[in-house]
């Protein structure tokens, strides 16, 4: 029996019984906690290189397959593989998973070995919820995986949590529920929670539509796509840092990851009459949100506003090949488009949680995240500010980091479907430079603002560590992002395949 | 040779990584060391690319160095493309910059930041060259933001200042506006095409011709035109066109070698070369060569004007590179790409010059920049006055210099062209030409002759700048004067150009001239009986009369012409239509999106009105549970009642 047998299983469960012994060592051993938790991110990440290094990118069938049974009565099975459209993903998360660990390294002053425990136990939880290929399953992650995420916004979180937890909470399980229910509805249609069988189950418009629309309240809340996206600003103003940057880094992605799972190839023939009210909703995302994120005085509202804005990329990317192939007549372009949100998705989560990594550097010191409050950042923290500053310009979308790679595929698969699409789109180009560096310059540059401002002191070796670790990978993919679109292409192109099948 | 190409590229950005982050380490003297030498390999192996190119006949270069991505059929690939146009811009970028980089020795020599604005300007380097040298339109975008962002940090390269900061932003953002209308243009090529490699899009731009496309409902548009003007847009924010001029002004808040090398010789050409080297696309739209030669020409002429009313001595040079950079684009809408390039590499030179000419003039004067308080410089900085009067007959045009040989050229150029708006830009540029030597010798006479109008103190301290800015200053000003001469036969008429700019026969207006060519000299014989020479000599008399033989006329004249002295003043009103309408519109649209959007509608309606709701009909169902017996009896025979009748009624 060969270890990749089995890879799966340990990404999932080796954080979760890393986080038991956490758990276990408890407050009086802190600092071997502290150290377990470290020692489980990093094997964790380890453990997930394999799955890069030995993906087999020619193929779109699942790969490091597992097959339990589970609960044999209803057919729910312990099933997890990966493709192309979850391995990054999951890599994405065993590599924030370790900088949030040490990130929060001295930060947290109260009940950190539960601190740490939760967001282990939440990192083999949302492996499981990418891993999952038994819907049952999927869905037992996709649920067990808000707890830790409630705990760490209600247990360490800011004066407002209990409202935040609640409204985050509200959206969420609203969501989740009608997801539920259509999962159910496809169990009985084909008698197996399998979502590969789903995919190849014949079903009505009516149908699709209903269980397209329920999908897409689950989905689109996680995203977060406009109109359902108030949860989240309040949700990260609240949440401590670590709890920001895995919400911003990984649970958004869950909702454009289950677009792509779920949505798309369940109900094809949905989202095609569909695909023109989700690029509507991702393109007023890019501006309405674009110009919400102008306005705003606190730096972490306006990140989880950016937040909001880039996501539209994601969404729009995925439902572009409907409006092309309806625009020229051929799919040319569609996968550029899907692979465009894919990387966005990846992309978003290393910038955003950079800079939710640099709101809280800034926090740490001030105790504040009040625009208003700084001004001059750079004289007292030079190389944070040039740290800052990286992270901005990247999340302005400049070329040679990761996040133009996404913005620029998606921009031109969408001239391909309509001008006026790509017009709008386009305009995150001035609208993102625009919010992002005008919070720079009222932040990091300009003459020292206040004393307080003038005691900072700049970024020990730890955050250093932490954010020169994203810093790379961002330049990485933005100057050679071959490796990443690379193992996707096969499984987008056999998805957009399939897709563009009908049903009825 | 790619090892060649890859070293020219490299050696400038390695050297702005070491000198980065390891500024300390290294210290100010291993900082320039290292940068200059890299930037001096990358000039030396450019002169031996050109030369290679021009006189060993060497073969176009067109290869890839790695793949980028690779989806769906779109090869995306780093890669150059060493034709004669990219060899002649690698020389004029790496040559200016290595001027540039000996002269901050001595400009920023007691900087805090002097490691910082070393390794800036190295990167600076290396990104204009990645974008002159890209094959493709993915890494000519890089570029081209590349140093944008470079921009960005050297404009606020004192970040303590309220306004060099606010004039980073402002240029970065007017920049992106530009750059949305480029990757707009860079999408269209790709929806038509399939391809962003320059050669395969030239290759099918001939089959683009007939096609059109809808962007507004029945309105059927040239292909090839909205792209042209989409990529054209983004040139407009770089090279600084109107209404997208707005930030090079105000770039002038970062130190005078930026202002020397990135907002005068090199980045802001990037427009004209960018254009240049679509030819092949732009040739085939005469729509989009009308508006180009429009804009071009409308820059040239208003922006011209604004350099007689300024007083900071950088703003004047800001204004002439405006004007000058609209020059270039009048040529380049006339076809005459040639002639554009032409003028863009004497620019290059002789306004690189005026620049480092003005700071040394800055360093003498303690920073001081307003010539009201300068005068009689002359005497004290003899080697600064000279090489800055060169500067300024080049930047006229006074016959023999450089200046004069490209500005000549495109003038008769543009009076040959047929295109549409010709006749117009024609009279604009000439008109230009008196209005750019009045606000030349405006400066060159406020600030060298004259009274002295600075205070004792700094009258005392007046020297001339230190060997290493006056060496730049002078090997400046020997191409300033006389690089005219050897190079208009070539680049205009002799096809130095080739294959790499492509011209329809029928609009080849460089062609015709070439006819009447007589060789420099007798083209310097002709420019004198020309009208522009003509013009040129009543700006500099009009400038002497009013600025030194009768100063006070000045203010005078300004009172008599009180509303078009406002309208100049306050340059347009461009600025304050963008802060007070854009900049503030756009806050106030967010304002209201947030407040009303999100947090009345969104929030207040459909989050807690749901979580009301619910409360509500909680609250009413609540009273129906009275707990009173005859309550629910009365209810029960209610309903027994209602049964009842409902089953007899439908019986």
């Amino acid at each position: 029996m060969n270890y990749s047998d089995f890879l799966l299983s340990l990404l999932i469960w080796v954080p979760i019984a890393g986080g038991g012994l956490v758990l276990v060592a408890g407050e009086q051993r802190l600092t071997a906690g502290r150290w377990i938790a470290l020692a489980t991110a990093i094997a964790t990440f380890l453990l997930s290189v394999p799955l890069y290094s030995q993906f087999d990118s020619v193929t779109a069938a699942m790969q490091f397959t597992e097959f339990q049974p589970w609960i044999a009565a209803i057919n729910v099975n312990y099933h997890v593989g990966v493709d192309g459209i979850s391995m990054p993903l999951i890599l994405l998360t065993t590599f924030m998973t370790v900088l949030v660990i040490v990130a929060g390294w001295e930060g947290i002053k109260s009940h950190v070995s539960q601190y740490f425990a939760a967001f282990l136990i939440m990192e083999g939880l949302m492996i499981g919820v990418f891993a999952a290929l038994d819907a049952m399953l999927f869905y037992v992650f996709w649920e067990a995986m808000l707890v830790p995420m409630f705990l760490i916004i209600g247990v360490w979180g800011g004066p407002r949590r209990v409202y935040a937890t609640i409204k985050f909470f509200l959206y969420t399980f609203l969501g989740s529920v009608f997801m539920l229910v259509s999962l159910i509805y496809l169990y009985l249609q084909s008698g197996s929670y399998e979502i590969m069988d789903f995919h190849k189950l014949s079903l009505g418009m009516n149908t699709q539509l209903l269980i397209f629309i329920s999908f897409l309240l689950a989905f689109a809340v996680k995203v977060p796509m406009w109109p359902v996206h108030t949860w989240l600003p309040d949700a990260h103003v609240e949440a401590p840092t670590g709890g920001s940057v895995i919400l911003a880094a990984i649970m958004l992605k869950m909702g454009g990851y289950g677009f792509l799972r779920f949505s798309l190839p369940i109900t094809p023939d949905a989202s095609r009459s569909l695909n023109g009210l989700i690029i509507a909703m991702s393109l007023i995302a890019v501006v309405y949100i674009g110009f919400v994120a102008l306005v705003q005085r606190d730096m972490k509202k306006l990140i989880a506003y950016s937040s909001i804005a880039h996501m539209g990329f994601v969404t729009l990317g995925f439902f572009l090949p409907f409006a092309i192939y309806s625009n020229t007549g051929n799919l040319a372009g569609a996968v550029l488009g899907m692979e465009g949100g894919m990387v966005q998705m990846v992309s978003h989560g290393l910038i955003s949680g950079a800079l939710f990594f640099c709101v809280g550097v800034l926090y740490d010191r001030m105790h504040s995240r009040e625009i208003a409050d700084y001004g001059g950042v750079v004289n007292s923290m030079p190389w944070f500010a040039t740290l800052m500053v990286f992270f901005a310009l990247a999340n302005a979308g400049l070329p040679g980091t990761s996040a133009f790679v996404g913005e620029f595929f998606v921009i031109l698969a969408s001239f391909k479907a309509s001008f006026w699409i790509a017009f709008a789109a386009g305009t995150t180009l001035v609208l993102g430079a625009a919010y992002t560096l005008w919070m720079v310059k009222r932040v990091v540059f300009g003459d020292i603002a206040n004393p307080k401002v003038a005691e900072l002191t700049d970024i020990n070796t730890r955050e250093i560590i932490v954010l020169s670790a994203l810093a790379l990978v961002v330049l990485l993919l933005g100057v050679w992002p071959d490796p990443l679109t690379e193992v996707m292409e096969v499984t987008l192109d056999n998805l957009l395949q399939h897709v563009m099948e009908s049903k009825l | 040779m790619e090892n060649i190409y890859l070293t020219i590229v490299f050696a400038p950005l390695l050297a702005a990584i070491v000198t980065g982050l390891f500024g300390r380490q290294i210290g100010r003297a291993g900082a320039h060391w290292l940068t200059i030498l890299a930037v001096a390999l990358s000039c030396g192996l450019s002169l031996y690319v050109l030369k290679g190119i021009v006189a060993d006949g060497d073969p176009v270069f067109n290869g890839s160095v790695y793949t980028w991505a690779d989806i769906d059929g779109l090869h995306m690939e780093v890669g150059f493309l060493i034709d004669r146009l990219t060899a002649l811009m690698m020389a004029v970028v790496s040559f200016v910059s290595l001027m540039v980089h000996i002269y901050t020795i001595g400009y920023m020599r007691d900087d805090p930041g002097y490691q910082r604005f070393f390794s800036y300007i190295s990167l600076f380097t290396f990104s204009m060259l990645m974008l002159v040298m890209s094959n493709n339109f993915l890494q000519l975008f890089f570029g081209w933001e590349a140093v944008g962002l470079v921009s960005y940090l050297l404009i606020g390269f004192w970040y303590k200042r309220p306004t060099a900061i606010v004039a980073n932003l402002k240029a970065f953002l007017v920049n992106r506006v530009g750059d949305f209308g480029f990757i707009l243009g860079i999408a269209g090529i790709y929806f038509y095409t399939g391809t962003l490699d320059y050669s395969q899009v030239f290759q099918q731009a001939p089959t683009l011709t007939s096609q059109t496309m809808q962007i507004l409902p029945g309105m059927d548009w040239q292909v090839l035109s909205v792209i042209c003007i989409c990529l054209f847009i983004g040139a407009m924010g770089k090279s600084a066109q109107v209404p997208l001029h707005v930030w090079l002004p105000d770039s002038m808040e970062g130190p005078t070698p930026i202002s020397a090398l990135i907002h005068a010789a090199t980045m802001v050409t990037a427009g004209i070369f960018m254009v240049s080297r679509m030819s092949p696309l732009f040739e085939l739209s005469t729509t989009a060569l009308g508006f180009v030669l429009v804009i071009g020409a409308m820059t040239a002429f208003f922006m011209g004007l604004l350099g007689v009313v300024q007083n900071d001595i950088k703003r004047v040079v800001a204004y002439s590179t405006i004007s000058q950079l609209g020059y270039m684009t009048v040529a380049l809408g006339a076809s005459a790409y040639a002639a554009g390039i032409f003028h863009l590499t004497t620019h290059a030179f002789f306004k690189a010059l005026l620049f480092l000419a003005a700071g040394s003039v800055i360093i003498a004067m303690h920073h001081e920049q307003d010539i009201r308080k300068m005068g009689g410089l002359r005497k004290y900085m003899p080697v600064t006055y000279w090489t800055a009067v060169v500067g300024s007959l080049a930047l006229i045009g006074f016959p023999g210099f450089s200046g004069f040989f490209s500005k000549d050229a495109l003038i008769e150029a543009v009076h040959l062209s047929q295109a549409p708006g010709a006749g117009v830009a024609y009279w604009a540029i000439l008109l230009s030409v008196f209005v750019t030597a009045l606000y030349t010798f405006r400066l060159l006479f406020l600030t060298f002759h004259g009274k002295e109008r600075m205070d004792r103190h700094t009258r005392e301290q007046l020297k001339e700048s230190p060997l290493v800015v006056t060496v730049p200053l002078v090997l400046l000003a020997i191409p300033s004067a006389i690089i005219g001469w050897f190079t208009i036969e070539p680049l205009l008429f002799g096809g130095f150009f080739g294959g790499s700019i492509s011209v329809l026969p029928a609009q080849d207006v460089l062609a015709r001239l070439g006819h009447e060519f007589h060789g420099p000299a007798a083209f310097v014989l002709h420019g004198i009986k020309g009208p522009a020479f003509w013009l040129s000599i009543a700006g500099v008399g009009t400038a002497w009369w009013v600025y030194l033989k009768n100063p006070g006329l000045s203010t005078k004249i300004s009172r008599r012409i009180n509303r078009l002295y406002e309208l100049l003043v306050n340059k347009y009103y461009f600025d304050d239509f963008n802060e007070k309408i854009v900049a503030a519109g756009g806050r106030a649209v967010g304002r209201i999106l947030w407040q009303i959007g999100d947090e009345k509608i969104i929030d207040g309606g459909l989050v807690n009105g749901t979580a009301n709701g619910i409360g509500w009909i909680a609250n009413r169902v609540r009273g129906i549970q009275t707990g009173y017996l005859y309550h629910y009896a009365f209810t029960m025979i209610f309903g027994f009642a209602v049964l009842a009748a409902w089953l007899l009624l439908s019986g």
